[in-house]
């Protein structure tokens, strides 16, 4: 693999298999910019990938992810590993998987969907309807989300 | 069959032998509905009827159920003058009827409004209407008159005809009426036409459906003219309303072709889809369809609050 083109990193978490073209919907769901991340990130975008033709890699240096964020990874990058990097080395790889019901991760697509009402306390609720493409249906209004990826929380 | 404290929020709650189950005791109801019996079976129960959108037939017809079981009823028919318009969430609005009656029903502009309400109540929870999404007693009242008019829900050729993009009740008939094995037409303009989810649904469970955009060719086949209003309130964009208001209009001329036992039903309020002219005719059914979601309701109420007996 030519994957020379960045620095290798100490400790840290590589995002790897990224569905290309996603790479900066995961920046947005690992909280970058915003949450004042001082570490170092790297973003690789359509990097040629033996398994899938092409593929987006993010790296970032003394993090590590929690479970939200890897479940919203799940559902805009169904093939993604997260490797949990220490002293250089690979130490842990995780397959991300979608979860059958998707709980408070995602905002319904239909704005007079009962969720979507401001301070009614209710965490959005779906289940999926397909995998590939993925559709979420709402278990409240029963409308099926299909960009996914914009509407992530 | 054990109903008892049961939610309905959509049509899809309630199995076939459910379905067949009320429209049993529906039956038996009538000569209640009519007045000509009387009936203490849900005597010193309260139904709390919470109408945050306007809605004539369905409130009236709940508050005249629950009332000829000798239950008595509380609610708002309009949220203004409630402190929902000081900004109450529903959740709130719920937890609050909840305490005060023994069951609720509720009409709301959002969709899954009533499944957010059944999550916060203990008590029973009817959905009587949200927004553009379920309102699984008007489907019930629905088969109930196809039944008592026309004797069975199998067998017949429904065609379904007017607003099928936005109106509820179409959508959650029609996975009924697949439920029991009649065969549908859709008919409606190209931006109207049933949406996706609901023409696959249709095809998973094995429903018997075609698509039509000219009612005149499917009069002469037709057993049953389900007519929906095209309404206005639900179209985004009043442009897309203007290019297909008054789309169809059902009236003697159309219907001389139609068999004669052909019923014409309508959830009602019609604006100009069907001409007056109709309503002293063979085959108008509206309004005793109308008069149906009382028995249908009473059927309901007692089974969810009572012992299942009229
Ligand atoms: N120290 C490191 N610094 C930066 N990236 C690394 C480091 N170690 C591994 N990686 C990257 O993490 C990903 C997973 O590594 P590895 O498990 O060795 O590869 P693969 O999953 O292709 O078998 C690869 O994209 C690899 O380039
Ligand atoms: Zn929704």
């Amino acid at each position: 693999m030519r994957d020379v083109k960045v620095t290798p990193i100490k400790n840290g978490t590589v995002i790897d298999h990224i569905t290309p073209g996603m790479a900066l919907h995961v920046l947005k769901i690992i909280g970058i910019p915003d949450t004042g991340v001082q570490s170092t990130v790297s973003v690789l975008m359509r990097v040629p990938s033996h398994k899938e033709k092409w593929k987006d890699i993010v790296k970032v240096e003394d993090r590590e992810l929690d479970k939200s964020q890897v479940d919203k990874i799940a559902l805009i990058a169904p093939n993604a590993t997260i490797n949990i990097i220490r002293n250089f080395n690979v130490v842990e790889k995780h397959h991300v998987e979608a979860p059958d019901e998707v709980v408070g991760l995602v905002r319904c697509e239909n704005p007079s969907c009962i969720t979507n009402k401001p301070r009614e306390p209710v965490r959005s609720r779906f289940t999926v309807a397909c995998r590939d493409p993925l559709q979420l249906r709402c278990g409240y209004c029963e409308r099926i989300t299909t960009d996914v990826a914009k509407h992530l929380f | 069959m054990d109903f008892t404290g049961r939610d309905l929020v959509s049509i899809r709650d309630l199995s076939k032998d459910d379905i067949l189950f009320i429209l049993d005791l529906a039956a038996k109801a009538m000569p209640v509905a009519r007045g000509d019996r009387r009936s203490r079976a849900l005597d010193g129960r309260i139904l709390a009827t919470l109408f945050f959108e306007p809605s004539t037939r369905t409130r009236l017809s709940f508050e005249t159920a629950m009332q000829r079981l000798g239950g008595s009823v509380i609610g708002f028919s309009d949220a203004s003058g409630t402190s929902v318009t000081k900004g109450e969430t529903l959740a709130d609005t719920v937890r609050m009827a909840e305490s005060y009656a023994d069951a609720i029903v509720l009409r709301h502009p959002y969709e899954g409004a009533a499944k957010l309400a059944a999550d916060f109540s203990s008590k029973p929870v009817i959905n009587a209407g949200d927004g553009a999404g379920q309102h699984p007693t008007q489907t019930l009242l629905d088969l109930f008159t196809i039944r008592m008019e026309k004797g069975e829900i199998a067998e017949n050729n429904i065609v379904l005809v007017g607003d099928l993009k936005y109106g509820r009740t179409v959508h959650s008939l029609s996975y009924a009426l697949s439920l029991f094995g009649a065969s549908i037409t859709l008919v409606a303009p190209p931006t109207l036409q049933m949406p996706p989810e609901v023409l696959s649904h249709l095809r998973e469970t094995g429903g018997r459906f075609n698509q039509a955009e000219s009612l005149e060719s499917v009069i002469p086949g037709a057993d049953v003219l389900y007519v929906t209003r095209i309404q206005k309130e639900r179209f985004p964009d009043p442009e897309e309303y203007r290019k297909v208001e008054g789309a169809f209009r059902v009236d003697n001329a159309l219907l001389a072709n139609a068999k004669r036992s052909l019923i014409v039903m309508h959830p009602l309020p019609r604006v100009t889809e069907i001409a007056p002219e109709v309503d002293s005719g063979p085959h108008c059914r509206y309004f005793n369809q109308a008069f149906y979601g009382v028995p249908v309701r009473m059927a309901l109420l007692s089974l969810i609050l009572g012992k299942g007996e009229i």
